[in-house]
């Protein structure tokens, strides 16, 4: 029995992949885990990173995701991301100048909502830290 | 006897009318298609988001839990998230939501309860301005104008738990339209919060197998606001395809009417066409006659 786990990612919007795969590797907040057949049931948050998709040995497939959950069973693993990019597409740049763009928002208004803004731009920034790091790679 | 010009100029005034109708049912018929679309390709992601937690409320359910799941222990001030369109001419569509909001509204009044509400969509705000004006703490539209993005729902969302945990309201319940079929929809109240838990699927025995990465509270902490905006997600999904699908039935039977219309004032035109050559020809005849 050629042994594989059925692999889904699911962002809000739509089911992105759901495929039999040898093994995958994905980034939960204490670190990354890899999810071979037979794993022990587990649910993981997620930290913002890649998930490396492998098919009979090699990685087929990345993706970087956001603000995610993952539930591991013995015969699926099922990801859950608000936000999902295929590595290619991740542009790190951009989101920088969004920071920048809100930072700039942030000074601006009133204080309600500068406090908002703040706490999002401290979670955006541990996002274009993991980005920063993908493409060093 | 009705004059021709004016029949003729009726004709044609409904033709049009009937034109721009058809059209539209065309166009709604489309965006239905593709609100449908959206709405099925967003289910996976509430089932299997439903399906975690139940996993974990079923663990938590002795220890209490947080807030979200387990409510502030009175229901006092009650949210109520109202969704309808932007725009009017689908039928019975806005209304009937508006009608289900006012019973619910006066039904909590009636238990003494105190009521908020945060209107989705104009339409909605536009017709309860008048009897319920006061209570509306918040009206949102051009959310389901285009493709409905999650992170814009998210941001309600965010709102919503703030209001949440400054203790603005105890039970927060939507109120949407949940898509039947084109011809059918269904006024649904859910409430989002505290989360109603969906019955768990999975066997008991395996529930307490699982590991947890944090814990289970820091994954619930984290994943019931996400849940929150997940099912305004997919309300929101719901309720504009209700829209589409509501507007086409109303546009179709609309254009119907005007084709009916059409021909009975053409029956009417006829006729009076033909009773005025009638008379004309009598008076032709008597007049020669009389010479």
């Amino acid at each position: 029995m050629a042994e594989t786990t059925l692999f889904e990612l699911v962002s809000p919007e739509r089911l992105i992949i759901s495929k039999d795969v040898s093994m995958v590797v994905v980034p939960g907040s204490e670190g990354l885990f890899g999810v071979l057949p037979r794993h022990t049931s587990m649910l993981s948050a997620l930290a913002p990173g890649v998930v490396d998709i492998y098919e009979e040995g090699v990685i087929t497939e990345q993706l970087f995701v956001v603000n995610g959950f993952a539930e591991v069973t013995g015969d699926r693993c099922t990801v859950l991301a608000e936000d999902v990019i295929p590595i290619e597409d991740l542009n790190p740049d951009e989101l920088e100048e969004k920071i920048e763009q809100m930072r700039v928002d942030a000074q601006n208004t009133s204080e309600e909502t500068s406090i908002r803004l703040n706490a999002l731009i401290a979670q955006k920034e541990v996002v274009l830290q993991a980005m920063r790091i993908v493409r060093l790679k | 006897m009705p004059n021709l010009k004016d029949l003729k100029v009726r004709i044609n005034s409904v033709k049009s009318t009937q034109k721009i109708t058809s059209a539209m049912k065309m166009v709604a018929a489309a965006k239905l298609r593709r609100a449908q679309e959206y709405a099925e390709e967003a289910r996976p992601y509430s089932a299997r988001m439903d399906r975690m937690i139940a996993t974990l409320a079923g663990k938590m359910n002795d220890v209490g839990g947080p807030k979200l799941l387990a409510g502030t222990g009175k229901s006092d001030s009650h949210l109520l998230v109202v969704m309808t369109a932007d725009r009017g001419l689908c039928g019975g569509f806005n209304s009937s939501i508006v009608r289900a909001t006012r019973k619910r509204i006066a039904q909590l009044k009636n238990d003494g309860k105190q009521v908020k509400l945060v209107c989705v969509g104009r339409k909605g705000s536009d017709q309860l301005q008048r009897e319920a004006g006061e209570l509306i703490t918040e009206s949102l539209e051009g959310i389901t104008r285009g493709k409905i993005e999650f992170s814009a729902v998210a941001d309600i969302g965010a709102r919503l738990i703030n209001m949440f945990e400054a203790g603005d309201f105890d039970v927060c319940t939507m109120i949407y339209n949940k898509f039947q079929s084109a011809m059918t929809q269904i006024v649904t109240e859910q409430q989002i919060i505290p989360a109603s838990i969906p019955e768990s699927e999975s066997d008991e025995d395996t529930v307490g197998m699982y590991e947890y990465e944090p814990d289970e509270s820091a994954i619930l902490a984290e994943l019931l606001p996400k849940n929150v905006s997940t099912q305004l997600f997919s309300a929101l999904l719901e309720n504009t395809a209700s829209e589409h699908g509501a507007r086409m039935t109303a546009m179709d039977s609309a254009t119907r009417n005007a084709g009916e219309m059409i021909d009975k004032l053409t029956l009417t035109y006829n006729r009076t066409r033909q009773a005025f050559i009638t008379k004309e020809l009598i008076e032709i005849i008597s007049g020669a006659e009389a010479l």
